[in-house]
This record gives C-alpha cells, structure tokens and sequence, in this order.
C-alpha cells in the first residue's frame, strides 16, 4: 500500500495505483479529456496534470503511478490556468459545431470545457476544413472533430488487432485515417464500432439511417416491421437514464409500436432459430468428424475479420445466418405469407447493439426473399433519438408483447446478447438433438463473463465436447491460431464447437451502444439477460412454440432444402489491404 | 518482382523497416513509395498494412506519392533563411511552376524542403538528390537547372 496526501487529504491505495484513481478516491476528481477506463493511459491530451511538492515539472495524473509520501496538488492556480489553455488549444483546431453534431449533449469535450469553464476560444481557429469520411457503410469519420487523443487506435490496434485506423503524418498535419486516406470502407474495418463508442468528441459515429425509417414509417403504402436484438433489451433504458442493465423488453415493445411500426416481432424469435440450425449443423459435423471445430457466425464484426485475416478457417465457419437475417428472410416470406402482406410492402428494420449489422444487412448475398431481407439497420443510439424525437419516454410506458409468428421466445435467444451465450443456447439443445434428453444442468456457467478466452467440457452421453469462446477481435486472433496450430501440426483441434463475438463483452458491449459505456455496464447488462433467461417459461430453443410451427408450416425440417435458401449463407475471401472480395480467377 | 529481390537482404525483423522502406524507394522508378512497396514490406515484417504507411507517413525522407527524376531539396533552417532562401524558394517555385512538394509536368523535378543540411557556411543551399550546392543565386539555380535537364 502507498501512502500518500492529495490536496492535504490522506489517502492510502494499491501500490502502483495512478494518481487519478487515488484522487477519485480521496473525492477529487480531475479533469481528463484521452482517459478511458478500459483503455491504457496514453497521457496525450495533459489535461489531468497535477503538481507534485519536490518533484519539478508537471506530471501526467493518468499515468504517474503515487510515491509513497508524495503531497499532490491538483487544482493550484497554474494547474487551472495550464488546463485552461490547454483545452483552449484543443479547441481552436476543434469544429465547435456542437448544436449539429452527433454528439451534441453527450461530448467529452464538451463536458470538460463546461466543466472548466471556457467561456472564450482565445486562439486563432483554424479554418481547414478536412472532407468527412463516408466511405464506410457503417461507421463515418470526421476528422475536423478529432482531437487526436489515440483511443480510436488503441482499441482498433491493441484490442481489436483490426489495425483498420492509424496515425498518420505528424505535427500540425497529424490525421487519424484508414491507410493512404482511401476510406474506412476502402479499409479492412470490420465495421465493430468500438472506436465509434471510444471516442470522446464526434469524430466516429454510426452512418445513421433514422430519416429512412421515418419515410418508411410514415408512408402509408409501408408495412414496417421491426425486430430488437437480444442485447437492446438491457441497453435501450439507459438512452432514457435508466441504470445500466436494466431490462425493458415490454416497454420496449409498447414504445416501438407507439413510434409507428405496423408490427413489434423480435431477434430472439430468430435467435432461437440459428440454434436449432447451428445445432443441427453441430450434431451432423460431430457424427462425421468433419469440418471441426465448427465456429459461430452470428457476429457480423467476426465475419468480416475471419474473411479478411483468416481465410483458412471458411469451411469450419456455421453457414447459419445470424438471427437479423434470417429474421429478414423469414419476414418477407413466411411472414409475409401468413399476414397476406405483399413482400415488396414490407420494410424491415432491425434494432441493433452494433453498427456492424449495417454491412451485414446490405451484404449482396442477403436477398434470399427476393428483396433485400433487412432493409434498414439502427443502433440503440439511433432508436433512443427516434423515440426521443417523437415524445415517448420509455420509463412510461406499460408492459406490452411482441406481435405473433416471430415473436416468441426463450431463455437461450435472450442470451445471445452476451459472450457465451450462443455457445450456451447451442449446447442446451444439442444435447437434446444427439440424446434424446434434456440437458439437467441447463446454466453453463464456465462460458459466461467477461474474462479472456473461456473454455468447458460438456458430456453428452459419454461423448466429451470441448468448446471455447472469444469475445473480441484480439481473442479471435489469438484462439484462432492455437486452431490453426492443432490443424497443421495434430490434424485436428482440441476443440469441436467455437464461439466468437467481435466485440469485448459480446452484444451487450457492441458498437451500437449508448455514449459513455465501459465494461462495468457491458458486464451489468450481460447479467441482466443471465436474469431474464432464468425468468422464462422455455429455457431451449427447441421448446419455443413459435419455432415448431415455423418448421410445421413453412419450413420443413432443420437443415432442409428451405432453410438452406432462407437461412444459410456462404462467405468470401476478403483482402487484408482494402477488404475487397478476392475474385478468385 | 524487383522488391522481392530486396527485401530478401533484410532480415524481417521490425528493425530493419526504414532501411527496407528507403531501399523500396531508392529502386522505384518514380520515387515514392507505392501501395505495392507498403504492401510487400507489410507481408514481410508480418505487421499491419496501415502500421507501415504510418510509419512512412511520419518521416518526411519518404514520399507517398510519385516524384520526379530530380528532387530538389531547398534547406529551410534560419541560416539559409537569413541569407535568402526564401526568395529562392519563390524563384524556384516559378522556375518550375509547381508549389512545394509538386512535381513539374515533364517529371524532371520536385520540389521539397528540408531541414539543415549542415552546410550553413555556404548558405543558402539545396539538395539535387545526392548533390549538394551552396552559395546559391537565381543566376546560379538556373544554371543548376539547365545542366539537369539537360542530363535527362
């Protein structure tokens, strides 16, 4: 322990414990701009610099570990004056247009200009403006309202190993861009987003499609349908305040339909769904022995990452879609079938953690309707702006259902929001699938939380089934090549069933997330649909009722001729330069 | 197939990456660094795409775009300054009709600036690739100029 006064407060912490915590724990909070919690400090911004007695100079609070003994200052009248010009600086070369931007009300540097006080720009503004990135289906960049703090490539480099956004030029020219400046969509982003709910100004944020589903919503002639992923469930409330985690699924229904949409149905319908394919595509694969490990597809992030650095791995890939697309392709057929809705009338849009959903959905492939089968993707974010726009405040609202035929639910859908989840949901119902039985010890708990790469051992029927699951890019990087190892060098792997979410924490911690996160609300979330998974009268996917007419009335038997249309996708090899398909000649 | 024949000399070990980077340039008939040099380098070192166009972005001994046969590298430091450099530098840029970091339309010369080049006691100078010339005037510019192009 370190022993020490801030401000002539006693404080004692961890050895090794930065200033900045030590202070936060003697109830001074000093200002930063480039910190995250989840991150490393880079100390690039000095916002957080404080005085130390004997010690000359100023030191960076974030990364200066507190000496034993030391007496700290953190708000002197230089220290006050330094953030001042500081923040100054940063905002002469900022595009202070805060009343449009994205971000308006939810900038960390808005916050800390308000929190010191600037009540002028004093230096010359610069006036270049630099053109926005648009490039990307998913995600724009805007470099005027970059400040250049390094959280954007930390995580896409350090965490992600994506390395889509670099630093590039120096000095006054520094830029954060994609290689050579070609775009985000000329890179090989993998569009996870976690550098859209890094950043602290407005320089990242989803290419919002809000004006599309009004048009959709208010044209007449329209029959909108919308579905909410797993995780938006226990996400949605905090655009309304509400504490991280909290579960809305029945306010969130009633408010959807009060914003306008024509039917309520759900992703978990569909969740359950890719279970009972995945599943079956894992029973087939255990009994031949092939095309092992099998590996999880519903994370659009890992899609794109395995297609652009992992080519060898397409065969071992589940050829299910993920729940948003076949939700889609099921909405415009069978849906559309029972409804006596005409297909081309439907607009089906999805509610999603994530901003990778938006590649995912305007993937070429993803037409099996005939139509494109999700045509608009929103975040949370762009759902909480939405229902704001319109005057629904979802604290108010009552409990209300989903609409009939893909609405219905379990437990196991309602944890693919977390990492593990799917994993979970899919061994509940293989074991089913390969005995016969139900599984008795249905919580899996060794696959759940946010620690590294987990892994657990299930017996069905004397038959060992070793799984693992990654959540984030780094993870899948480093699971992935012990795979490739035990490949080449063993001829199989350790492991027969692999789950991987591209983002850290799984949906729940997806790109498409509210402002302001980090992994403590990304772990309070995942526990709350652990909670609503116990609440459910079904727990298996087998056993929702919805799914069995569906297979009853449309589509036959898992894995069939149908399902393989509707439900099942291919994959390409991608370019690890721009992204691009490689057209094999 | 010429890069290939150069990285081989290096060991691909991250230190080596501006010494693969210079030689890559120094060998492409335009003399810059190409995607494909990026690219080739990237594959070699086993390192992001985008952490070796950082790199070369950062250093301003690299080019990211195509040069001409000639790169003029005008000394910008205050000694040169005191003695006229920046006049020179407008003269050049008209002799050549090209702004700092153009090339001219016939691709015989760039123009760039540099820091000192550690000649202050015949400023102003300038580099023409691995020449040095000092005491320099417009007269003797154009006289450098016209021997240049006159070697193309």
């Amino acid at each position: 322990m370190t022993k020490a006064k801030i401000n002539n407060v006693d404080v004692e912490v961890p050895e090794g414990t930065s200033i900045l915590w030590a202070a936060r724990k003697a109830n001074f909070t000093i200002p930063t701009l480039c910190n995250h919690p989840d991150l490393v400090p880079g100390g690039q911004c000095g916002v957080c610099v404080v005085e130390i007695e004997g010690i000359p100079g100023l030191k960076r609070a974030c990364m200066t570990p507190l000496g034993e003994g030391w007496k700290v200052h953190t708000h002197t009248a230089r220290l006050m004056a330094i953030r001042r010009q500081l923040v100054d600086l940063i905002l002469s070369n900022h595009d202070t247009d805060c009343l449009t931007c994205m971000k308006n009300n939810n900038c960390e540097l808005q916050t800390l200009a308000a929190t010191l006080g600037i009540d002028t720009i004093e230096w010359h503004k610069s006036e270049n403006k630099l053109p926005i990135d648009r490039s990307s289906v998913a995600i724009v960049r805007d470099p005027n309202k970059c400040i250049l703090c390094g959280r954007c490539t930390q995580v896409c480099s350090s965490i992600q190993t994506v390395n889509a956004l670099a630093v590039n030029h120096r000095g006054y020219d520094t830029v954060i861009t994609a290689a050579f400046d070609e775009g985000l969509g000329n890179s090989v982003c993998i569009n996870c987003g976690q550098c859209v709910v890094h950043c602290p100004v407005g320089a990242l944020y989803e290419n919002s499609h809000t004006e599309e589903v009004w048009q959709a919503i208010h044209d007449p002639d329209k029959f909108v349908v919308v579905q909410e992923a797993p995780a938006v469930r226990v996400m949605l409330g905090e655009e309304f305040g509400m504490k991280p985690g909290t579960l809305v699924t029945g306010k969130m229904y009633a408010a959807l339909r009060r914003l306008g949409f024509d039917a309520v149905l759900d992703t978990n319908f569909s969740a359950d769904l890719t279970i009972i394919e995945e599943g079956t595509e894992l029973v087939s694969r255990l009994k031949t022995g092939k095309r092992l490990p099998l590996i999880t597809s519903c994370s659009p992030g890992w899609i794109k990452f395995m297609e652009t650095f992992f080519h060898d791995m397409i065969p071992h890939m589940s050829t299910a879609k993920s729940p948003q697309q076949m939700f889609g392709a099921l909405a415009k057929t069978y849906f559309a079938e029972q409804r006596g809705i005409a297909p081309d009338k439907i607009v089906s849009v999805s509610i999603m953690p994530c901003t990778a959903k938006k590649f995912e959905c305007q993937r070429p492939e993803m037409n099996a309707s005939g139509f494109q089968d999700v045509d608009f993707v929103l975040t949370t974010r762009e759902i909480g702006r939405m229902l704001r726009a319109a005057g629904i405040d979802l604290n108010e609202m009552p409990d209300e259902s989903a609409d009939s035929l893909l609405g219905e639910y379990t437990g196991a859908a309602t944890i693919f929001g977390a990492t593990g989840g799917v994993m979970e949901a899919a061994l509940r119902s293989a074991y089913f699938l390969v005995t016969g039985r139900e599984l008795e010890a249905i919580d899996i708990t060794p696959v759940r939380g946010l620690k590294g790469i987990k892994e657990a051992e299930i017996d069905i029927d004397g038959l060992k089934i070793k799984v693992a699951v990654a959540h984030s890019g780094g993870q899948a990087r480093r699971l992935i090549e012990k795979v490739q190892d035990q490949l080449k060098n063993e001829g199989k792997s350790e492991y027969h069933f692999i789950e991987v979410m591209a983002c850290p924490g799984g949906c729940v911690g997806g790109g498409g997330q509210s402002w302001g996160s980090n992994m403590a609300k990304r772990a309070r979330r995942g526990e709350s649909l652990y909670a609503e998974d116990r609440s459910l009268p079904y727990r298996r996917s087998h056993e929702n009722p919805s799914i069995k007419a569906v297979y009853e009335k449309f589509l036959g038997k898992p894995n069939s001729e149908r399902s393989h249309k509707l439900l099942h996708t291919h994959y390409y090899k991608r370019s690890a330069v721009d992204g691009k398909i490689i057209t094999e000649k | 197939m010429y890069r290939e024949q150069i990285i081989k000399k290096f060991n691909p070990t991250l230190d080596n990456i501006l010494y693969i980077l210079h030689d890559l340039q120094d060998n492409n008939p335009e003399h810059y660094l190409a995607k494909q040099d990026i690219r080739i380098c990237a594959d070699y070192l086993k390192v992001p795409y985008s952490y070796v166009q950082s790199v070369a972005s950062f250093y301003t001994m690299f080019s990211l775009k195509p040069r001409g046969r000639n790169i003029i590298r005008l000394c910008d430091s205050p000694p040169c300054h005191l003695m006229g450099s920046q006049s020179l530098l407008d003269y050049l840029k008209k002799a050549l009709k090209v702004n700092v970091g153009g090339t001219t339309e016939d691709k015989a010369f760039t123009l760039e600036l540099t820091s000192c080049l550690g000649a202050c006691g015949v400023a102003p100078v300038m580099m023409i690739n691995e020449e040095m010339f000092g005491n320099l005037t417009p007269a003797a510019v154009d006289a450098i100029l016209d021997k240049r192009r006159k070697e193309l």
